[in-house]
């Protein structure tokens, strides 16, 4: 089967620094992939890449077999992190759904009839329809997520592109959310995410990519979230723990030396550092 | 009472410099909303500037007038986007440099060539006086084209305005965009020089803006609020400027203060009434 999208050795930098260094990446078609990773790591710069919005210094970005290198991809629905999003700016959630419908949108000002009876469909489908007149600024955490998700359902795409679609928001909403994409990729959309929330990663999403500069692993939750894999992704000390065919990452408690916290607890009574940061003291 | 009204359209400086005043105040009430929201409020008073420059450089030149400055403001206004775009400079840093060098080349064109310092008055400071039948066609064709502009590309400028990174994701040439919107404003403030002067342009570009924020939520009533303040303060203020006698720049600039100032006081109490409504329901 041909990727939806496929990177083929793509490295990008910002001036000298590399943010990317020789990704491959395929992308199938009804794939649900989570990206993963430090800040700083080059996740919304893969997303931008695919998006089209830069162009790679080495390498090759695919869509569907076509060379995309620095054009928008029309294949895509973007759903930017709700925290860039002006929350006072003067549009209902009709007109931020109607964005979406840009690229085929007629000349007028006024949105089609067509145009509005999809739009429907789609805030329907979402449980959002009520809101259709609503100001933005007037709408919860999970709602405004369902809105950017509704335009970008409105464009047709064939990937679903979302940056930290869990980010500001609680950890139910960030439940609810996911749920939702999980949903829309059981009817068949492919979903591309970058997400700061490993247990939400492992729990909804089949396919993590850990990414550091390059492509660290990618697979099943399950092969995926080692310690070592996650060690050298994070660049720290992670602790991952199975239970009840569940997984957990947690990073292990920060490794203060004992005297950094307490100078001198027991005066009188030296500190020792042993194993590397673990303490022990004879009192 | 009707003889007050009707007394000042027996001269014809007057019918044209009201007729003027009405699309100049509503053009600029347009075109305020996306500056506004764009958070680039700074523009219209830097642009206005480089305009002038421009205009002095067209004289210098024996340029026309229209075609010289407005060269030059479209110009500067491309110059700060590409700067904004392509550098780490901010938008307000941008403007400041650009229009400040090219009102100042103005100004050195004027100590150098001073013979023609008093014919700028104007220019600076609005006079209807100087509003002649052709400037009047002026402005109505570029009024005219700037509607028919904004009318055409409504929907991507919205998408531009309220996140232009993902409206480029989208497919919008954002580029491209904002190039038709520094035209856009280059040709406003053009027209709006006359009738306004340089240094009143900025505040009728955002004050009608602002004021409409105010009043409203949403978007489409947002424009044509805005528009409306434009234009009725643009016809109030020219008969302000006649029957007391002081430049219709800043009468119509001292109006549309005074609007603002109402504006704040309703929605000041709106918000005060719907807290209180809140209270209730709870």
């Amino acid at each position: 089967m041909q990727p939806l999208i496929e990177l083929r050795q793509v490295s990008f930098g910002y001036g000298a620094e590399p943010a990317l260094e020789s990704i491959d990446l395929h992308l199938h078609p009804g794939q649900f992939a989570a990206l993963v990773g430090p800040s700083g790591a080059g996740k919304t710069t893969l997303l931008k890449l695919v998006l089209g919005g830069l162009q790679p210094n080495q390498g090759e970005v695919y869509i569907h077999g076509q060379l995309l290198n620095g054009q928008p991809n029309p294949h895509v629905g973007y759903v930017p992190q709700l925290e860039t999003i002006d929350w006072n700016f003067p549009v209902t959630v009709e007109q931020v759904v109607l964005m979406g419908r840009i690229r085929r949108a007629a000349i007028w000002p006024w949105p089609s009839m067509a145009e509005k009876r999809q739009m429907r469909t789609i805030l329907e489908q979402l449980e959002i329809d009520h809101l259709a007149q609503r100001h933005i600024r007037d709408l919860s955490g999970g709602q405004r997520q369902r809105v950017f998700l509704a335009r970008a359902l409105i464009a047709e795409p064939d990937l679903l592109v979302l940056d930290e679609p869990t980010a500001g928001v609680d950890m139910r909403t960030a439940e609810n959310v996911l749920h939702l994409l999980a949903d829309l990729n059981r009817q068949g959309m492919t979903v591309l995410m970058t997400i700061h929330d490993l247990n939400a990663a492992a729990a909804h999403a089949p396919w993590i990519v850990c990414l550091n500069r390059r492509i660290i692993a990618q697979g099943r939750p399950e092969e995926v979230f080692v310690e070592d894999i996650l060690n050298e992704t994070y660049r720290g000390d992670m602790m991952v723990i199975r239970q009840d065919g569940m997984l957990f990452v947690q990073q292990r408690p920060h490794s203060h030396t004992y005297h950094e916290v307490v100078p001198d607890p027991v005066p009188g009574h030296p500190i020792e550092k042993v194993n590397d940061g673990y303490i022990s003291a004879s009192v | 009472m009707m003889d007050i009204f009707l007394h000042p359209f027996e001269f014809e400086f007057f019918r044209n410099g009201t007729i003027v005043a009405v699309i100049v105040g509503g053009i600029c009430g347009l075109i305020g909303v996306y500056i506004v929201l764009r958070g680039m409020s700074y523009i219209g008073h830097g642009l206005s500037h480089a305009i002038f420059g421009g205009a002095v450089v067209a004289f210098v030149m024996s340029w026309n007038f229209y075609l010289g400055a407005g060269l030059w403001g479209f110009a500067a206004a491309v110059m700060i986007n590409q700067t904004v775009r392509r550098t780490k400079i901010n938008a307000d840093a941008a403007i400041g440099v650009i229009t400040t060098a090219s009102f100042a080349i103005g100004v050195a064109l004027i100590s150098r060539y001073r013979r023609f310092t008093q014919s700028f008055d104007a220019a600076l400071f609005g006079n209807i006086l100087g509003v002649t039948t052709q400037d009047l066609w002026v402005v109505a064709g570029v009024a005219l084209l700037i509607i028919v502009a904004i009318f055409f590309v409504y929907k991507q400028l919205l998408f531009v305005t309220f996140d232009s990174e993902v409206a480029q994701v989208y497919g919008v040439k954002t580029e491209w965009i904002d190039t038709l919107f520094a035209l856009i404003l280059a040709s406003a403030l053009i027209a709006s020089m006359q009738i306004l002067g340089v240094t009143l342009i900025a505040a009728a570009l955002v004050i009608p803006a602002i004021s409409a924020r105010l009043l409203t939520d949403s978007f489409n009533r947002m424009i044509i609020l805005s528009t409306l303040i434009g234009a009725v303060t643009g016809f109030i203020g020219m008969y302000l400027s006649f029957y007391i006698d002081i430049a219709s720049g800043a009468s119509i600039v001292l109006l549309q203060a005074g609007i603002f100032g109402l504006a704040l006081i309703i929605s000041s109490l709106r918000k005060h009434a719907s807290q209180r409504l809140m209270h209730t329901h709870l």
